[in-house]
């Protein structure tokens, strides 16, 4: 789950990592009133959980209220790389010397937490990692010792700050390593932390995923997951189904993720474009096979369904049956292919042919017609 | 002949009463699987399946030396404390069914594991299958066939779709291992890849790979700089998976530029691996290799 920049920064707070004042507004005038109680020169930014916000015009200074509240009447409502900005964060302005990144990722090569540092902050991890891989430090930490000051010295030494400047550093990479254990984070990135000007370290912006496993135990969290979904990735999340969008328009189901997307690949290497990726899981039974069918059936993008299903725990039986069931409670007819194997595969065969079902034998054969199926709508 | 599990291989069901646990418990004994023992704690006494249940991995042990194996069917919350107790009774290898386990909870028992010479099998797995001898996991026995191909997958489904038409090209397996769907697998391909290696009866591997993390790319190169001495063909999931999606498995995922099936399809190829383009090319592929 990804936390959006201000939840990311609420949390800093908590952990002693120092930020700029700042608060949330969800309308120009109450980003006018923030910049009021701020005071002087505010930065007004979209709050969205994709990337790129600053190019697409999602991040505007503002001297004064008034201004900030045209800011945030141009920015609320924008859509940035399709997601539509509701919050802005009003935040006081920084007179910045220096940005330095800071984070600490699970990394899934040595299973335990990796620290990246660099003293080349304000851009894109990534692309830094492709251009100047020599200017970020890599420290992993043992999880059954935790942070210790060696690594703290380490970090300091390499984002080249000055002594008075290292124990700040200590402070909230300190900070930031017990935020990152105590919230199961995947990753935990202040980017930038600048060095002010009058000196002194500041968090200016935050990126936190925190391990979708582990929202039992964060519930004020676990209340607000799946906020960013529409309205066929709702469903699914509340059907309990794995499920992806993509932009293709051959409707997908499969049990296992595996080989949901073995037959999207599948899919493609025969000419055709999936419209997503939906994992029914192991075991399910007719109602839960009704709901998957009843879902793409409704979605406008997915012209031709593909069912294939290979039956271990799952059976083929109630997998035909739930079809069936879907099928006759639906409003559209869409082309379908359905390709069954394993436990009970006979008896469903027989409940799919009864209600005129072509039954397909083996995957690349079933790919392949719903690829020439797809192209006749 | 095979790895990691054997006919004689004693075993403990770790979390036996409950739903699944029962189920795979008699599929298990049905396909000849030597289950000693299972444990629920407070359900000590207890017998499913003509197997006794004991309160605690150490009294299964103590009753029956001869365990060496564990399979845990345990709810995520309470997997962890399950994996930490088998291996301090002194279980070798412990396969871990169970889905959802948060994955800071996951590395630090796959560390302990390692730090006490125990070898996980998953989280979030099948298991493991020496066919006609054993079956430690959920996997459809009747797909699998003995023979001398050992197979390495992080899918399940996937895993019997292609052991599945393996069996019907008349190509056996010696071993099969579904290493699991999360980010921090127990044990990875290099491993696996090496006891194959040692395996006298193993002639061939398949390698089934999929989106998210490294670890194809890191075989790839364990492949090429060993020098590898058996042929590997490998399969990789994900081509049309988007970035930042989770597609199904909690690891299956590209994040910070890392882990699309390109780069790894890219890796197994110039490490001399055998790419499939097609889940149903890997028979004849492998047909191939052994005979060269």
């Amino acid at each position: 789950m990804k936390l959006y920049e201000y939840e990311g920064m609420e949390l800093f707070r908590r952990y002693g990592i120092p930020v700029p004042g700042f608060e949330v507004a969800s309308s120009p005038e109450e980003a006018a009133e923030a910049a009021g109680r701020l005071g002087g020169r505010v930065v007004v930014k979209a709050q969205v959980l994709v990337g790129g916000r600053g190019k697409a015009g999602g991040v505007k200074i503002a001297d004064s209220p008034e201004e900030a509240g045209e800011h945030a009447r141009r920015i609320l409502g924008m859509s940035i790389r399709g997601e539509r900005v509701e919050r802005l964060v009003v935040a006081e302005a920084v007179d910045i010397a220096r940005e330095l990144y800071l984070g600490i990722i699970l990394d899934r090569s040595i299973g335990a937490p990796l620290i990246l540092a660099s003293p080349e902050g304000g851009v894109d991890i990534e692309e830094l990692a492709r251009t100047k891989p020599e200017r970020i430090l890599k420290t992993p930490v043992e999880p059954f010792l935790g942070l210790k000051p060696y690594h703290i010295r380490r970090v300091a030494r390499f984002l080249e700050l000055p002594p008075d400047a290292q124990k700040q550093v200590g402070q909230i990479l300190s900070g930031l390593y017990r935020l990152f254990i105590e919230n199961d984070c995947e990753l935990a990135e202040i980017n930038p932390l600048v060095v002010k000007k009058d000196g002194g370290l500041l968090a200016i912006d935050s990126k936190i995923i925190v391990d979708d496993n582990s929202l039992y135990r964060h519930p004020e969290l676990q209340e607000r997951a799946g906020r960013e979904m529409n309205k066929y990735e709702a469903e699914a999340r509340r059907l309990g189904f794995s499920y992806v969008e993509l932009d293709g328009n051959i409707g997908v189901i499969c049990n296992g993720a595996g080989l949901t997307m073995a037959t999207m690949d599948t899919v493609l290497v025969l000419g055709g474009r999936p419209a997503n990726f939906l994992d029914i899981g192991g075991g399910a039974r007719a109602d839960r096979v009704e709901g998957a069918v009843s879902l793409l059936l409704s979605h406008p993008k997915a012209k031709i369904l593909f069912i294939n299903i290979l039956g271990g725990i799952t059976r083929c039986d109630e997998v035909a049956r739930g079809i069936v069931n879907a099928l006759g409670k639906a409003e559209a007819k869409k082309g379908m292919v359905v390709r069954l194997k394993g436990t009970n595969e006979e008896e469903g065969r027989r409940i799919l042919e009864e209600n005129g079902i072509h039954v397909v034998d083996e995957m690349d054969e079933a790919a392949r017609k719903a690829v020439e199926l797809a192209r006749e709508v | 002949m095979a790895i990691l599990l054997r006919k004689e291989t004693g075993v403990v069901v770790q979390g036996i009463t409950g739903r699944e646990g029962s189920f795979h418990t008699k599929a298990m004994l049905g396909y000849g699987t030597r289950i000693l023992a299972g444990v629920t704690p407070g359900k000590g006494g207890q017998e499913v399946e003509g197997v006794p249940v004991y309160d605690s991995v150490v009294e299964a042990r103590e009753s029956h030396p001869e365990i060496t194996a564990s399979i845990i069917f345990v709810p995520a919350r309470f997997a962890p404390d399950a994996v930490y107790e088998a291996i301090e009774a002194g279980v070798e290898l412990i396969v871990v069914i169970t889905e959802g386990i948060p994955v800071h909870d996951t590395m630090r028992f796959v560390r302990y594991a390692r730090m006490n010479g125990v070898t996980i099998i998953g989280p979030n797995c099948p298991g493991v299958i020496t066919p006609g001898e054993s079956k430690l996991g959920i996997m459809p026995g009747h797909v699998f066939k003995k023979g001398n191909v050992g197979v390495i997958s992080r899918s399940g489904t996937l895993t019997y779709e292609i052991a599945y038409a393996m069996t019907r090209a008349g190509i056996g397996q010696s071993t099969a291992i579904g290493i699991g769907g999360d980010p921090i697998p127990g044990t990875g391909f290099i491993e696996l890849l090496r006891m194959f290696e040692e395996d006298p009866e193993t002639h061939a591997v398949v390698l089934i790979g999929e989106i998210g993390g490294d670890m194809e790319e890191r075989a790839a190169r364990y492949i090429a700089d060993s020098g590898y001495s058996k042929p590997v063909v490998a399969y990789v999931a994900g081509r049309t998976a988007p970035p930042g999606k989770r597609m199904g498995h909690a690891g299956a995922i590209i994040s910070m530029g890392v882990g699309d099936a390109e780069s790894k399809i890219r890796a197994f190829k110039e490490a001399g691996v055998q790419v499939a383009e097609l889940p149903s090319q890997i028979p004849e592929l492998l047909s191939k290799a052994l005979k060269r």
